[in-house]
């Protein structure tokens, strides 16, 4: 008999910094993976289909290995399977920008694009890492984010610089997502503390070049760059939007109703 | 049948020779460099083996493959071993297995980049058709049927084809 553990009180994340970087940097895959994985079967043509897939397979794979890391580093018995399945929203470190539902297709994409400039930011600190493991799943990830961001880029060109209608959707997915942005280069003390132990992630040091690459983009797509408003937050803390929860609810089912089933 | 005195580290590499890659069965998965390293002590084998791209549905399979394949050839004890670093990368491809893609009809990878974050415009424009030579083709998406393809068309030949990409 399998105890599952599920999440329990709220603890200082200061205390395990190693553990709560690695969920940071683990989540925001598994949750954009998953969420990318609803259009398999439903992209708009054939190779899109195919690529949305592509890209949700490479990013649930990187969470699922950064989940096994941040299990050890917890060290509590808690593998991958544990981590993605059963934990409550509450337990979920994600920034609260990848866990925005699809929307249409320009809005997905928008979400892939904010991100994916991140994410090779995020992923060249990473690799650097002291941490032998961690470095060589961020060198890999590097190699397939660039990959979405060149993907995402590009149909952000195509959407902005192409009809009145898609410019339209793109404009308006941007100018709706862009409050979770802020979220992405805050810094903490855990990211400091985590620095210490062998996750040489800056976020705050990410920001200045995210914008460069993001607005670089947008200018070519003929697409304007939403004004700075308040940020949206919480999602490092575990506070979370209405959307996660209705999405783990569909992607934890299985696992919950059926604790330890193989097959 | 290999015996306790002739399982050496070689022997062992051979025999692996035979396991090819799942989802492009012409080449194996030593030449693919996915197997890194093979260690013997006594009648234990362990083999480091190295993912290619993060979520490849292909991984677990090779493993099964390689523990089949050992067990067949009198080798039941053996462990897998799974490293990430370094980065598998399409360099690590030969020569050899380069040419057998090509004749299945994908075409090989070409050098893969290094370093460099932001590259909106793809480094290799045109990709040689495996069928017939052409260079005039026109990448269609950099996402194929399995994560380590992308997909042309040959505009000479009329034919649509794989690129095992660069990575």
């Amino acid at each position: 008999m399998t105890t599952i553990p599920v999440a329990g009180a709220r603890e200082a994340a200061i205390e395990r910094p190693l553990f709560e970087a690695l969920l940071r940097l683990a989540d925001d895959r598994l949750v954009l993976g998953h969420r990318v994985s609803e259009w398999c079967g439903h992209g708009p043509i054939l190779e899109e289909d195919i690529a949305l897939s592509n890209i949700a397979l490479d990013l649930i794979g990187q969470g699922s290995a950064l989940l096994r890391l941040a299990g050890e580093a917890e060290g509590r018995g808690r593998d991958e399977d544990a981590l993605a399945y059963f934990r409550d929203e509450t337990g979920f470190r994600n920034a609260l920008l990848v866990e925005q539902p699809n929307g249409d297709f320009a809005s997905t994409i928008a979400r892939q694009f904010l991100f994916d400039a991140y994410s090779v930011l995020a992923w060249d600190q990473v690799q650097a890492s002291t941490h032998q493991h961690l470095a060589g799943i961020a060198a890999k990830a590097l190699k397939e984010d660039k990959y979405h961001w060149r993907h995402s880029s590009d149909w952000m060109l195509r959407l902005g610089d192409g009809t009145a209608e898609s410019h339209a959707r793109a404009q308006r997915a941007l100018d709706e997502l862009w409050r979770f942005t802020g979220e992405l280069f805050e810094g903490d003390a855990v990211d400091a503390a985590a620095r210490g132990g062998g996750v040489p992630l800056d976020p705050p040091a990410l920001e200045a070049r995210w914008r460069s690459m993001v607005v670089d983009v947008l200018e070519r797509a003929t697409l304007r760059v939403p004004a700075d408003g308040p940020s949206t937050r919480g999602g490092r803390k575990g506070r979370h939007t209405e959307a996660l929860g209705h999405m783990l609810s569909e992607m934890q089912i299985v696992a919950r109703s059926h604790p330890g089933a193989t097959w | 049948m290999v015996t306790g005195a002739e399982l050496s580290r070689e022997a062992v590499l051979r025999i692996l020779e035979d396991v090819k890659d799942p989802e492009v069965p012409v080449v194996g998965v030593v030449e693919l460099g996915i197997v890194r390293d093979v260690a013997v002590d006594g009648g234990r084998v362990t083999v480091t083996v190295t993912p290619t791209y993060s979520g490849c549905p292909a991984m677990r399979e090779i493993e099964s493959d390689i523990r089949e394949t050992l067990a067949a050839h009198g080798i039941p004890d053996v462990a897998i071993r799974t490293v990430y670093a370094p980065a598998w990368t399409t360099d690590w491809i030969g020569a050899g297995a380069r040419e057998k893609l090509r004749r299945f009809g994908i075409a090989p990878p070409g050098p893969a980049e290094a370093g460099g974050l932001i590259t909106l415009v793809r480094r290799r424009t045109s990709v040689a058709c495996p069928y017939c030579g052409s260079h005039d083709t026109a990448l269609r998406s950099e996402f194929g049927s399995t994560a380590c393809k992308a997909v042309h068309f040959c505009n000479a030949c009329r034919q649509p084809f794989d690129e095992f990409k660069a990575f």
